[in-house]
């Protein structure tokens, strides 16, 4: 296989790795965003989280395997995001920390305070990383200001505050409401009473909150600056990023919509997988599994738009991370992918066979 | 403090917690493993009761693993984004692998583990509970593949396009002898401590005159496994030796405090007082040929000591130099082959000219002062290894011996006869976790100066990240991890306390 190719198949492989994580433990961080709100009383409370708590720490090792994946396959963004997103990553790595410790010490102590301590530490290990999440997606497209020196290493005059931008903070809020929406369509499946209920209510809510703000953050990108590669690109050169020049130019991430307009269907499957999520709750499982198309959308319509740009440099557009120039070497491409051939469907079927043992509804002894 | 040294605090900070929960995973999962297998096989309840039990303090000790073992994964990007940048071709590989392979077995089938008692048939849980162990000690392979490459960075080659190191062999990176001594070491540490773990509660519920039952037969299990561990972690930590022999010869230096080249066959040093200012060793007490046999299986091969090893680097940066400056050329003139050629011929040495940028960013003007200093800057912390290194080795001989008098306790149905017996295992407790601690500060300290042995050093790289952003993450990583250490240890020992009790598989939950 060519180098161009193995970048392409990797570029979608991580898409697919993120778009699994968001589908899968998702619903675990809307869950647990929406605890303290849905389920009132510890029986409740004991039941929503119970819900997930035989498989949603397989789900979240879709983000550990994301991650090395960034780190095998992308070496230079790996380097670059984790670093100049620094404490943003820090506030996230820490959220989720609160994660297992959070389900499995709260049924330890039978103590109403320290149960309830442990509910909002779980709130937080929701919430926390759906907004921050969101909120690095909008700092994508607006860019950070970033650079290399002539050895590559990696610059930044990126702080916490200045990744809180307007629209950063509404790509946030559409993470945010996105992943409360696949909560609670798998609190409706997967517990019965008064939480079904609540969650059920909140659905409408949620995905009303996600339409409108996932379409203002497509109205603001005509006018918001995209990048655009200018030199001639050799999507089998070396990694490199200091060999290219790229233009900022106003809507340029509508730019491959524009160019092939299939790819509007994108964000058009998105909003419909959000209305479907509403309308079709009286038959839970497949609301959940709408629900569950809406993050796989959304990942799409973000990344197709900013293809082939992996990170974008608002100080130095010519040092910008791309598909073509931010990979590692074709041989560490070449074997990861061979591994992944291989694991990635075992993955999937115990994955699947774990979800069919624990299928139905769970109380509060499960 | 600079950005360099805080980094390094907070990784080694980090990690050594980390490793507080991953060995007993480790071990416990196996244990877990041998309990049910006999659940399975005699279909005495009392078995599952044993399962249930120490599942439930495993499932303790599991989570603060797993939640801590992200802060390492986000670590090499946030902290050590040069390093990221500069060896994630070869390195991002097998971190990445074990994500594929292992976690992702292992943290699927745990919540079945728990949550399946119900739902699956006694084979099916105990396959479960197999594949939970499985995917825990492939995990640490792929960990230590990826670490004995720190130690070892075999299969790789410079790239002067990318400025990186790439995979040129990756089959060399997977079978690399360090990766596979350490794998085994590792893992037979975990053994240890899980085993040590279950001995000590046991003991301490038979001087309590509690659960004789299950305490007697845990310990069975504990006492011939952990024999079995104990022996294994001694004979291929000899191994390890054997690999850094042939290696990293100035960390077996300084592990020795070896100031001097020996003569064949080598001599071991048993106690002593190294002192570093001035290059030598007080009241040393040796053991002939020990030394020899351990590093080079032979009694007719000399073992380099510190000197000698300082006057190879710097020759080695000198010839570093020569690459450094044909990198610098190349730049400039992307196509030029004979430079290419040059820096090929001296690739190998380019990690040491790097030494050099501690004392000033253009290295090739180096004064000859500034390259003995670089070449000085080799040798690492000379008493904390040799302290460290003996420490462990003296926990891992006393824990052979508390192994085998358990297990002919245990042959001769005595467990609770003698109390003192009790007692010492009941305080050995936090040995093994002192001596794996330890092992990695053998390790990893040893490492330095460097971040990847001779190809990267630990100066270099760093994030660009300020002292105050570095600072403000290390406060908080000692204030919440203070905190959660607190909240664990009570946790252990209030069901260590509460003991075995019918029922457990309901308490799981939430």
């Amino acid at each position: 296989m060519d180098y161009e190719i193995l970048r392409l198949v990797w570029w979608l492989l991580t898409g697919v790795l993120l778009a699994a994580f968001a589908a899968t433990d998702g619903y675990d961080l809307g869950m647990a965003a929406l605890l303290p709100f849905v389920a009132k009383t510890d029986e409740e409370r004991r039941a929503a989280i119970n819900s997930v708590g035989a498989t949603w720490e397989g789900s979240q090792v879709w983000l550990i395997l994301g991650g090395g994946a960034i780190f095998a396959a992308w070496p230079p963004l790996y380097a670059g995001a984790f670093s100049g997103f620094y404490f943003a990553m820090l506030l996230v790595l820490w959220a989720l920390i609160l994660r297992p410790v959070g389900f499995k010490f709260r049924g330890k102590v039978d103590d109403p305070r320290w149960r309830n301590v442990w509910d909002w530490a779980l709130f937080v290990s929701g919430f926390v990383p759906a907004l921050v999440f969101g909120v690095a997606f909008g700092n994508l497209f607006l860019g950070v200001r970033f650079g290399f020196d002539a050895d590559l290493r990696f610059h930044s005059e990126i702080t916490l505050f200045s990744l809180l931008s307007p629209f950063a903070l509404l790509v946030g809020l559409v993470s945010l409401s996105m992943l409360v929406l696949h909560g609670a369509a798998w609190l409706l499946y997967k517990t019965t009473g008064p939480v079904a209920a609540r969650a059920s209510r909140v659905m409408p809510y949620a995905a009303a909150v996600y339409a409108a703000l996932f379409t203002a953050a497509g109205f603001w990108l005509v006018n918001l600056d995209g990048a655009r590669v200018t030199s001639v690109v050799d999507p089998n050169g070396p990694s490199n990023p200091l060999l290219k020049t790229v233009a900022t130019v106003p809507g340029a991430w509508l730019a491959n919509a524009y160019a092939h307009p299939s790819l509007w269907l994108l964000p058009l499957g998105a909003l419909v997988a959000a209305g479907l999520a509403v309308r079709l709750r009286a038959r839970p499982l497949r609301a959940f599994l709408a629900s569950a198309l809406v993050p796989i959308f959304t990942i799409a319509t973000a990344g197709s738009a900013l293809f082939p740009f992996l990170l974008f440099s608002s100080s130095e557009p010519g040092m910008s991370l791309t598909v073509w120039d931010a990979s590692s070497s074709k041989l560490t491409l070449g074997i990861m992918l061979g591994a992944a051939a291989i694991f990635l469907p075992l993955i999937v079927a115990y994955t699947g066979w774990v979800y069919r043992v624990m299928r139905g509804p769970v109380d509060s002894v499960y | 403090m600079d950005v360099v040294e805080l980094s390094r605090l907070q990784f080694a900070i980090t990690a050594l917690y980390h490793f507080l929960f991953v060995p007993l995973t480790i071990g416990l999962s196996v244990l877990l493993g041998i309990m049910e297998t006999v659940y399975v096989m005699t279909g005495r309840a009392i078995w599952r009761d044993l399962v249930k039990f120490w599942g439930t303090l495993f499932g303790i000790n599991f989570a603060m693993g797993v939640a801590t073992g992200i802060t390492m994964e986000f670590q090499f990007g946030t902290n050590w984004a040069y390093y990221s940048h500069y060896v994630g071709d070869v390195f991002g590989a097998p971190l990445a692998l074990e994500g594929l392979i292992a976690f992702f077995l292992e943290a699927t089938f745990v919540g079945l583990f728990f949550f399946g008692w119900e739902r699956l048939s006694k084979v099916e849980h105990l396959i479960v509970t197999w594949l939970v162990a499985i995917g825990t000690n492939f995990s640490a392979l792929w960990i230590l593949i990826a670490n004995g490459w720190m130690q070892f960075p075999v299969g790789a080659r410079f790239n002067a396009e990318t400025m990186r190191m790439e995979v040129s062999d990756f089959m060399a990176v997977l079978f690399n002898p360090v990766a596979q001594a350490k794998f085994v070491h590792t893992v037979s540490a975990g053994y240890v401590v899980g085993s040590v773990f279950v001995l000590a509660v046991s003991a301490f519920y038979l001087l309590r005159g509690s659960h004789a039952p299950i305490a007697k037969r845990s310990m069975t299990v504990a006492a011939s496994f952990g024999l079995a561990s104990a022996l294994s972690v001694v004979v291929l930590g000899d191994e390890s030796g054997y690999t850094a022999g042939q290696n990293q010869k100035m960390k077996i230096a300084a592990i020795e405090a070896m100031w001097h080249t020996e003569p064949a066959p080598a001599s071991f040093t048993l106690f002593g007082l190294p002192n570093m200012k001035d290059r030598r060793t007080e009241y040393e007490i040796k053991v002939p040929w020990v030394l020899g046999l351990i590093v080079t299986r032979s009694v007719d091969q000399s073992v380099p000591g510190i000197d000698e090893m300082v006057a190879r680097a710097k020759e080695r940066i000198k010839s570093g130099l020569i690459a450094y400056d044909a990198l610098d050329r190349l730049r400039r003139d992307r196509g030029n082959a004979r430079l290419r050629a040059t820096l090929d011929a001296h690739a190998a040495d380019l990690g040491y000219a790097l030494l050099l940028k501690r004392f000033r960013p253009d290295v090739t003007s180096a004064t000859p002062d500034e390259i003995a200093r670089a070449a000085q800057s080799t040798i690492p912390d000379v008493p904390v290894l040799f302290w460290s290194f003996r420490l462990m080795v003296a926990i891992g001989f006393w824990l052979i011996a508390l192994f085998a008098l358990s297990f002919w306790l245990s042959a001769t149905r005595q467990l609770d006869r003698w109390r003192p017996y009790l007692w010492a295992a009941l305080l050995s407790l936090p040995l093994p976790w002192l001596a794996a601690e330890l092992g990695w500060v053998v390790a990893e300290y040893g490492r330095q100066p460097w971040a990847i042995e001779g190809v990267l050093p630990t100066f270099l790289a760093v994030s660009s990240r300020t002292a105050t952003d570095v600072t403000l993450s290390l406060l908080g990583f000692v204030l919440f991890y203070s905190a959660l250490l607190a909240v664990d240890v009570f946790l252990l020992v209030k069901y260590v306390r509460l003991g075995p009790a019918p029922g457990h598989a309901k308490e799981e939950a939430a």
